[in-house]
């Protein structure tokens, strides 16, 4: 198999002038992360800047209620309130070692934007966030947040003014400033070695929680589940347990409103394969292999695409991958409120609301992991004007 | 094997002391059917290749002109099979001869295992697909090859040697070599470093050299001498159309 291969998937599907940059990278994935001075530079900003590790934690109520240990790993306590921070404080240091000045970066609902921004800031790098104009319109308040860090964010005005344009618009100012920008990619997808890169930045997370679990009840959880957008915190919170197979891996899409026709977030459920942004996934496309839009009330899931990773660990039936939709969603929101007093992400609440769907149907008094990927503050206003419609929680 | 047909147009032109002109018009543009009459304009106007775009929803290479040309030609129902159907009736019509230009994952949907049989059938003698790295180009090469349907090469400012031999050792038809470190869509002036460059492929690759991407006017070629031996003209062209114009009079500037 192609080291740029997870089984069928993955690849580096790129113009020839990405693949030197692409090279470049990989070759300091392999003389730059490994060395002692990296590695200690890396721990110590995660542990004094970040704030990890972040905290396995036990919901007494919902577990209560549920009939499950329902523990959450704690993402939403990281600086910046998400995961993202862990792989841009990854990428923005290796960008210093290797001598470049400016971080790019690609995002959608904008919290890898403002992640990027940080680590920008602190590592005294400039920083460039594409963004989607029509996400720039929906999530101004990130936008304000990245200009308070010294981004200098661009709208995007092409295709469907979302994430995947951003990230053609990101590909195609690489092509041009690759001798002095890094392009920090933000999820576990994209050409190769951004999957695997990725993933070797977000696996603290199940790194800490395999130590956690061990710490607290001597074994390992029975079930690890999180939300799947590109994948970044799902393939990070996974890594660790896939290979141990008595850990069960749930991925869990957007499946969108639910209304036939609608549409959703879930290529790994409803795609078929192809090639967008540089490698072979589970796609959402038409029939000629055309992009499809698509849709979830948690922006950071709202992506047509999906890391290779993922779609592998699905082909060999090695995880699971099931949908939520924006209702259930929202359920899950509700409770974490008013039951746990955690405010989390929409994106994270597809996988609480997985818990909630099927703890019926899991063993009683299992241990269920869920990473709770990011905290909720960024989408009140998406949660003001769904209770404006007439919603209720 | 027999050359190729594309090797063969390139240098006929030569013989006849010209460079070849490759212009590039997206399938379906400006709407479906005067795209045709365009395509006869271009084959009467001295046209020695045309690219027929092959549109896709997210083209990464691309500029804003060719982007938003793709993207109209998409709501106008543009697609592979059609532009595949169209060319196999019109077979033999056109002095020049065809390739096709687009995204890999449209190519892939069509199915690799019929997609060479098809070309061959609607006269189409090959592909550029600029999202296909040397590394990933092999299923649709072994697809087309036994077609005689060529997949051609690109190369640019930033590519070194030691990948150029490897892409010479399965290239056919030419060379294209992107002449900035960015997408398409006509530039004022070109980078200082082509000439070296392209003194580098001439080196490596034994097959005529086509400069594309930023090419605007006949008298930017006239720098680059023997270096090059066509050159392939795409945003200008769609901008001259779009600004009221049409192929025959956009080729007799470079005829």
């Amino acid at each position: 198999m192609k080291k740029s291969y997870f089984g069928e998937f993955g690849g580096q599907f790129v113009p020839e002038l990405l693949m030197p940059p692409l090279l470049e990278i990989e070759e300091a994935m392999e003389k730059i992360i490994p060395t002692k001075a990296f590695q200690a530079e890396l721990a110590a900003l995660l542990a004094d800047y970040v704030g990890r590790p972040s905290p396995l934690y036990l919901c007494p109520n919902l577990s209560k209620r549920l009939g499950v240990n329902l523990w959450l790993k704690r993402e939403d306590l990281n600086h910046t309130g998400a995961h993202k921070i862990n792989n841009t404080m990854g990428q923005g240091l290796l960008t210093k070692y290797m001598g470049k000045s400016v971080l790019l970066a690609e995002t959608g609902a904008g919290q890898h934007g403002v992640a990027t921004a940080t680590a920008a800031a602190m590592l005294g790098l400039q920083c460039t966030v594409y963004m989607g104009a029509e996400d720039v319109r929906r999530q101004s308040h990130n936008v304000r947040r990245m200009h308070l860090l010294g981004a200098q964010v661009v709208p995007v005005q092409s295709g469907t003014k979302t994430l995947k344009d951003a990230i053609n618009a990101a590909l195609r100012v690489w092509i041009a400033d690759q001798e002095t920008t890094h392009y920090c990619f933000g999820t576990a997808a994209g050409p190769h070695p951004f999957p695997t890169l990725v993933r070797l930045f977000q696996s603290v997370i199940s790194r800490e929680a395999k130590a956690q679990f061990q710490e607290k009840i001597g074994k390992l959880p029975d079930y690890v589940v999180a939300c799947v957008g590109g994948g970044s915190n799902a393939i990070g919170m996974f890594h660790e347990f896939v290979p141990h197979p008595g850990v069960k891996l749930i991925g869990v899409e957007a499946a969108g409103t639910g209304q036939p026709g609608c549409y959703h977030s879930a290529p790994l459920s409803l795609g078929r394969p192809g090639v967008l942004h540089g490698a072979v996934s589970m796609l959402l496309q038409t029939e000629d292999g055309q992009i499809m839009p698509s849709h979830s009330i948690a922006p950071g899931l709202d992506y047509p695409g999906v890391g290779p990773e993922h779609a592998h660990l699905q082909k060999t039936g090695r995880a699971r991958y099931d949908t939520v939709n924006d209702t259930g969603a929202l359920r899950a929101f509700s409770a974490l409120c008013r039951e746990e007093g955690i405010i989390p992400a929409l994106e994270s609440c597809h996988a609480v609301a997985w818990v909630l769907e099927h703890a019926h149907e899991l063993p009683p008094g299992c241990h269920v992991a869920v990473c709770l990927s990011g905290r909720g503050d960024k989408d009140l206003g998406i949660i003001e004007e769904y209770l404006e419609k007439g919603g209720t929680l | 094997m027999s050359q190729s047909v594309l090797t063969t147009r390139i240098r006929e032109a030569a013989a006849r002391g010209k460079k070849a002109l490759i212009p590039f018009l997206p399938g379906g543009f400006p709407d479906k059917e005067r795209f045709f009459t365009e395509l006869d304009m271009l084959d009467a106007g001295g046209a020695d290749i045309i690219e027929i775009g092959v549109p896709f929803s997210d083209p990464v290479a691309d500029g804003p002109t060719v982007e938003q040309a793709s993207l109209d030609c998409l709501i106008n129902g543009t697609c592979l099979s059609w532009i595949l159907y169209e060319l196999a009736k019109r077979k033999g019509r056109y002095r020049a001869a065809l390739v096709l230009m687009g995204y890999y994952n449209p190519f892939l949907q069509y199915g690799l295992d019929k997609l060479g049989e098809d070309m061959s059938d609607a006269g189409v003698s090959g592909c550029i697909v600029p999202d296909l790295p040397l590394e990933e180009s092999g299923p649709l090469r072994q697809a087309l090859v036994a077609h005689g349907v060529d997949v051609i090469c690109l190369v640019g400012l930033n590519t070194p040697i030691e990948r150029m031999k490897a892409y010479a050792k399965t290239a056919r038809g030419f060379v294209y070599f992107v002449s900035v470190l960015g997408t398409t869509g006509v530039r004022e002036s070109l980078p200082e470093k082509i000439k070296s460059r392209l003194a580098d492929v001439r080196k490596v690759f034994d097959l005529p050299v086509a400069l594309g991407f930023g090419i605007k006017t006949p008298q930017q070629l006239a720098q680059f001498g023997d270096l090059i031996d066509a050159a392939v003209f795409g945003s200008a062209l769609i901008d001259h159309i779009r600004a009221g114009g049409d192929s025959a009079s956009f080729m007799a500037r470079w005829a």
